[in-house]
């Protein structure tokens, strides 16, 4: 980000979120770079931008769009660039139909399960088919059911070959390039006028900052947070963000790209090692009843070996895993043990798991340094879920409030909950910090670092690593001998770690195992270097083969701590990224289709004639010796089917993706659908929210109705959620603490002076913020900081609430949870909730104790006319509200 | 003793026998992030108590209030709108014109050159919201160790004012001599017990230092083993910088005068002036508004910056009576 | 001691100071090319996450319809769970769906928590549950 010429932050808090992060756009903006903050809110990132552009919540697509349609419009984009690296060229299968056609949906959409078939957005073939996954085209209901874009890991949706239709002069309707070049046109100025209230001067101002810092010589850096995915259409507003910088050229290059701003401590560590339910280690995807009924199957479903690139090899991954987890047991005669892999019937995400916890499903819960009682949307779902546990094991350092619902949670105080009623058992077990173990974090950058021990667990806390390798340990015991096949997978289970004089297991030799290693040859038993090393016929291991590489030569890498004073500025010598210490991914982009340089100041990765390969600064993200002219065949499929000019070696055409022909289940291009809740109508198509969002339609799960249809005045405010520098997620590592606590005592909302003289609030006195869900209060804190946003002819005013407290009594500091006042609509492609923008209500005062507060909510519900059906409609009625603007269906 | 007023070397003043520079912070306000990893750093390193009745002080962001015995970094938040910004450019654009405070080279536009300076950036001019670290002055001539009569406070080797903590005696005679109000006296129960937590904190319940004179000892005990201070080693953005005083009060000149430059007129120094009532600080400030807008004394005064002058007028008032006496005496006579 | 900041994702590194056995003093490392040294308040506080006099360091549980908790030794602690764990998952087990598909898991037990934790520690985490069936791990990557 250091060598960005202008950075664009937007869905990010990045000053207050990530201080030290914060420091390398200082210092491009002492460079003379122009940093711009795009953002509901003025917050302290605001404070040393350059500019602040304050911006509705959720209407973010629709001002990269208009983006995207002022490069195209006035020919700014990277021509070179782009018809060679993107997918600009390819032509699109001609049943494609654009949500500019049909009223704000894509050609394929069934009503009835609200779901996409997206055959019709396939690339276009020769011989007049469509290039379409290997199974054959999926089908709406299956699309829905499954946890479709995460499933398709790193590399992307497998398309069957690689062998694709492409117009080089742009020219044909039905390229991609004509197809985004229509989607956008009425993304204009005055939309994002209407739409963001983002004033045409200041939309012109940002426009001309970006398009004047991006080219050969220049490059522009975006970087979100949360404040983009935590929607119900956010892995669009990423996409759209993509869109834009391939089309200026700022990917794979230094000082561009899209940095994601992640916000634990590895929080990427725990998608590429999952602790999620749809993958596998390294984004293999977790086996789906019925589309993964059998190995073969399941590696042809993840990938063609006819497509181009290294994801083509994914069937040697998936084998070195099978391998690493059962060993022995693993053998090619029992499909390497492929069925001791259990299967997913559709998704199964935390917040699906909260509703079957409700429905008396689930028996058993373990929270992990994790405090989804003030931390995850619908806090008093997730206590009332959790109360229908038979047990639950919460490991933490403190005692959150997660572990202490059952005492003195908020249901307690309604009434909701007896404690004498309550039949879970909980276990509380302390863990051990950072300093009590050893072990490696992922950073945002996939940077593995490892911690060393410095100190030993006080009393009785334990590493988790010890507590599940012990846990494992006593259940295997428990399970010996028995002749159960279900449990031969826990049996055969590889778990044989050396442990110390503590018992405690060796956290390097977890680290190697995750490595791999080779298990027959001459090198038998040795730690692999690469992950091109893996095969697929049962000779090597790895339990996360992007990881691989990481603890070659029996070298923990993760532990390189060359100082970073002593390196270059990629710093390749401290810790370890995945994959192969690539610090910049795609970075073959860097150099234009010959192999130079785009520019001397932008000089990063390039083709060495001499040496017949590629060299620079980093390690080459591409086939070291493929020379920039050359052309294999792209039948033969696979890493050797790359060109020289095929930068993006994930995706299953090495092209970076303008259009996505798969991968995504609400659409191939990013389009502006409102929120779940929204005082704003969608100007832009008659199709009010996205028709894919996942919608859970339950009397605990209540929305405030939309865009002027009656009741949308009870909640006629906006909220967005955030946190704060001083305070840490839900507060698990930073209430406890008296120097974070006094720095930030106190729940509050941040409300514009406007606003305040609406609903008559005093400033620092009591607020009580109602939504559809429930009552919470703040102390409130006047600020033009808030800017009441004209929208339109209606005047959008946002409320800002912090989410850091929760209801207890064991921290230095609680109060009111923000996270309460959410409900649970979730992105389809992702899972995650929509949680920075909903509907509410402000007054003055304290809310409510007792059943009163129940009844407030109660009376709110009654007054707007709410029923499960509201807000839940998947295709808009026309009828039902207004629609100016936009072509009817 | 030292001289008492205007511009000197205090290490020197009292008697250190070495050439250490005299070390300081300059304090850029400008890059502040507001993040108050400097007061985390602060008490994490200095081992003081948690200070405030743990609710919302009414002060934007700010929660701690001011410096004090317990907070020893103290960063302060003020928001402002379109008036008040061009008052500052204002009340800068006359600060240059009066060539006060005094810049170094580079040489810093004159008023001519800014009148047809870039005068756009930030862009956003019609709000801004000033972030700004407070610490302890270290001053040339420091009105609390002047005034201390047990001797606890002391000069160091770096320049810098130090509270030696078994000697105070708590009289608090220094809290009055501050001008800036930095230095406190710590009283106990400073921290406020959530009611079950009572036993878990009673452990903790020993207030360090009670009842004794407290403030910045900028990190005596890690300059005497050649460490930065911990906030300035901290602080993300290098809005607090560390070195030795002379090289510090060039590098605020330097950058008002790049500020200057960019056409940010409202940017000037504070305590970088060894005229003024105090001998100049040890820790200078680059502030983008008034003084006052931070709630610092924009004309701080050591109590003893007067005496040299007090003498003088003791002085001619002694004079001045033995001539009456003698022309009374001379009188008698006739 | 080398480590590295356990808050947000930025990886900032941290130099751990021990004395006697117990942590004293946690600061920025200046060796560390992505943090320079620096911290934020968070990272500055470190120390107080490790010493916080509120830090839990004994296993406490509560019995059904308890109002209260109770000690419990930490071996007991493992072995209640690892019995519930069992028992639940067999009572939850799903062997194939409706139509006759493999299925081989329990829908019975679930995890959510691991972006503090460590990769070795998810890597067990995964492997554990997986082989028990249990696919319902999650963490605040979806959150």
């Amino acid at each position: 980000m250091a060598n960005a010429d202008c950075i664009i932050i937007q869905g990010s808090n990045m000053a207050e979120c990530h201080p030290v992060g914060f420091q390398w756009v200082a210092e491009a903006k002492a460079r003379g770079a122009k940093v711009i903050h795009i953002d509901p809110r003025f917050t302290r990132t605001s404070a040393v931008a350059d500019k602040h552009l304050p911006i509705r919540a959720g209407s973010d697509v629709v001002l990269l769009g208009a983006l995207i349609n002022y490069v195209i419009a006035n020919d700014l984009w990277f021509k070179e660039y782009v018809t060679a690296y993107t997918n600009a060229a390819t032509l699109v299968h001609e049943d494609y139909r654009d949500a500019e056609d049909l009223g704000g949906l894509f050609s394929g959409f069934d009503p009835e399960k609200g779901a996409y078939d997206n055959s019709s957005w396939a690339y276009d073939e020769a011989d007049e088919g469509a290039i379409g996954e290997p199974a054959g085209p999926e089908h709406g209901a299956e699309a829905g059911a499954r946890a479709s874009g995460d499933t398709f890991g790193s590399g992307g949706p497998p398309l069957e070959h690689a062998e694709v239709l492409r117009d080089d002069t742009l020219q044909d309707p039905r390229t991609v390039f004509q197809i985004v070049k229509r989607h956008y046109a009425r993304y204009t100025p005055e939309m994002v006028r209407d739409m963001c209230g983002i004033s045409e001067a200041d939309f012109a101002y940002l426009a001309k900052t970006i398009t004047e810092n991006s080219g050969r010589d220049r490059t522009t850096c975006f970087a979100y947070a949360v404040g983009w995915t935590q929607h119900s259409l956010g892995a669009q507003f990423i996409r759209a963000a993509a869109i834009l910088q391939l089309l200026l050229g700022n990917v794979g290059r230094p000082g561009g790209g899209i940095m994601a701003l992640r916000g634990h401590a590895s929080i990427q560590g725990s998608t590429d090692i999952p602790t999620l339910f749809n993958l596998l280690p390294g984004y293999l995807p977790m086996p789906s009843a019925g589309r993964h009924d059998t190995l073969e199957e399941y590696l042809k479903a993840n990938a063609s070996k006819n497509q181009k690139g290294f994801w083509a090899d994914a069937d040697a991954y998936t084998i070195s895993l099978l391998k690493a987890w059962w060993g022995d047991a693993a053998t090619a005669d029992n499909d390497w043990a492929y069925d001791y892999l259990p299967r997913l019937t559709g998704a199964h995400g935390t917040y699906e798991t909260v509703m079957s916890m409700l429905r008396d499903e689930v028996e058993g819960y373990f929270l992990l340094g994790q405090n989804p009682a003030v931390g995850s949307a619908h806090g008093r779902m997730q206590r009332l879920g959790m109360s229908h546990l038979k047990w639950l094991v919460v490991r933490d350092l403190n005692m959150i409030e997660s572990a202490t619902w059952w005492k003195d949670g908020p249901e307690i105080e309604s009434g909701e909950l007896r404690s004498e009623d309550i039949e879970t058992e909980v276990f509380f077990l302390p863990a051990a910090t950072h300093v009590e173990k050893a072990g490696s974090f992922t950073q945002t950058q996939r940077l593995l670092q490892w911690r060393h021990q410095a100190v030993a667990p006080p009393g009785e806390c334990q590493s988790e690593l010890q507590f599940f390798y012990e846990l494992g340990h006593l259940i295997r015991e428990k399970l010996a001998g028995s002749q159960d096949e279900r449990d031969r997978p826990l049996l055969d289970l590889t778990w044989d770690y050396p442990t110390d004089d503590h018992g405690d297991p060796d956290p390097e030799s977890v680290l190697a195992e995750i490595n791999g290693r080779h298990l027959t040859g001459p090198d038998a038993g040795k730690p692999l270097s690469a992950y091109t090393e893996l095969r697929a016929d049962g000779s090597t291991t790895a339990g996360c083969w992007i990881y691989t590489g990481v603890y070659a030569e029996g070298i923990n890498h993760a532990a390189n701590r060359k100082p970073g004073q002593e390196q270059g500025p990629a710093a390749t010598e401290w810790g370890w990224a995945w994959p192969a210490n690539r610090r910049i991914l795609y970075n073959r982009a860097s150099a234009d289709p010959a192999g130079k340089p785009w520019s001397e100041r932008k000089k990063y990765i390039w083709w060495d004639e001499d040496q017949g390969k590629w060299v620079g600064e980093d390690v080459p993200d591409f086939p070291p010796t493929l020379a920039p002219g050359s052309k294999p065949d792209p039948s033969v499929g696979g890493p050797a089917a790359l060109s020289g000019d095929d930068p993006f070696i994930m995706q299953s055409d090495g092209k970076g993706w303008l259009f996505a022909p798969k991968g995504l289940v609400d659409g191939p291009l990013p389009t502006h659908y409102e929120a779940q809740e929204s005082p704003v109508a969608n100007r832009l198509y008659p199709q009010q929210q996205s028709p894919a969002r996942l919608k859970y339609p339950r009397k605990d799960n209540l929305s405030a109705p939309s865009a002027g249809s009656p009741g949308t005045d009870v909640y006629p405010y906006v909220f967005t959620t955030y946190r704060l520098t001083e305070h840490h997620t839900a507060g698990g590592m930073s209430r406890w603490l008296p120097y974070l606590s006094e720095l930030q005592p106190e729940m509050f909302c941040e409300v514009s002076p406007e606003l305040a003289a609406e609903r008559g609030l005093e400033p620092y006195g009591w607020a009580t913020i109602i939504s559809a869900r429930s009552a919470i209060e703040a102390k409130v804190l006047v600020t033009e900081r808030m800017t009441p946003l004209t929208v339109g002819d209606h005047t959008v005013h946002q409320i800002g609430l912090p989410y850091h407290w929760g209801v207890g009594n064991s921290a230095v500091v609680s109060g009111d949870a923000a996270n309460d006042l959410l409900g649970v609509t979730l992105d389809p492609n992702v899972q995650i909730q929509e949680s920075k923008v909903a509907s509410c209500d402000i007054r003055p005062g304290r809310r409510p104790r007792g059943p009163e507060l129940l009844a407030l909510v109660a009376e709110y519900q009654e007054r707007a006319g709410l029923t499960v059906e509201t807000g839940n409609r998947t295709v808009t009625d026309p009828a039902e509200g207004e629609h100016p603007g936009g072509p009817t269906p | 003793m030292g001289q008492l007023t205007g511009p000197t070397d205090p290490t020197a003043d009292a008697h250190w026998e070495h050439n250490h520079p005299r070390k300081g912070f300059f304090t850029d306000t400008s890059i502040c992030i507001g993040c108050k990893a400097c007061e985390v750093a602060c008490k994490e390193w200095n081992h003081n108590p948690q200070d405030g009745n743990l609710e919302l002080l009414g002060s934007s962001y700010d929660n701690t209030g001011s410096l004090g015995a317990s907070t020893w970094r103290h960063v302060a938040f003020i928001e402002q709108g379109q008036e008040r910004i061009a008052e500052a450019r204002e009340s800068g654009r006359a600060l240059v014109s009066l060539g006060m405070p005094r810049i170094g080279p580079p040489a810093p536009p004159s008023v001519a050159d800014l009148a047809d300076a870039d005068t756009t950036p930030p862009d956003t001019a019609d709000f801004r919201w000033l972030m700004s670290s407070d610490v302890c002055k270290h001053c040339t001539h420091a009105g609390c160790l002047d005034v201390c009569p047990t001797g606890a406070l002391f000069r160091t080797e770096f320049g810098t004012v130090v509270v030696q903590d078994d000697v105070c005696n708590g009289c608090g005679t220094c809290v009055a001599g501050c001008p800036f109000g930095v230095i406190e006296r710590r009283s106990n129960g400073t921290v406020k017990v959530a009611a079950s937590r009572e036993e878990q904190h009673a452990k903790h319940a020993d207030v360090p230092n009670a009842g004794v004179a407290q403030k910045c000892t900028l990190c005596y005990d890690r300059l005497v083993a050649d460490e930065t201070p911990a906030c300035a080693k901290a602080c993300p953005t290098t809005s607090i910088k560390f070195g030795d005083h002379d090289d510090m009060v060039e590098t605020a000149k330097e950058r008002v005068a790049t500020l200057h430059g960019q056409g940010m007129t409202e940017a000037r120094l504070y305590g970088a002036n060894e005229n003024d009532g105090v001998g100049g600080t040890g820790s200078v400030f680059l502030l983008l508004d008034e003084p006052e807008v931070y709630g610092l004394p924009p004309d701080p005064r050591v109590p003893t910056a007067d005496l040299p002058k007090m003498y003088r007028r003791a002085g001619m008032a002694v004079a001045g009576m033995a001539v009456a006496a003698a022309v009374a005496f001379l009188g008698g006579r006739e | 001691m080398q480590s590295v900041c356990p808050y947000c994702a930025v990886g900032c590194g941290q130099r751990v100071y021990v004395k006697d056995e117990k942590v004293v003093q946690i600061e920025g490392d200046p060796d560390s090319p992505i943090s320079r040294g620096r911290l934020c308040p968070k990272g500055s506080a470190s120390e107080q996450l490790v010493n916080s006099p509120g830090r839990q360091t004994k296993v406490l549980y509560r019995a059904p319809r308890a109002k209260e908790w109770q000690r419990l030794d930490l071996s007991t602690a493992v072995d209640m769970i690892a019995d519930r764990f069992i028992e639940s998952r067999r009572r939850t087990w799903q062997q194939e769906d409706d139509e006759g598909r493999l299925l081989r898991r329990t829908m019975g037990i679930a995890s959510l928590g691991g972006a503090t934790l460590d990769n070795e520690e998810n890597y067990l985490i995964k492997k554990l549950f997986t082989a028990a069936g249990a696919v319902q791990t999650e963490n605040q990557a979806r959150i």
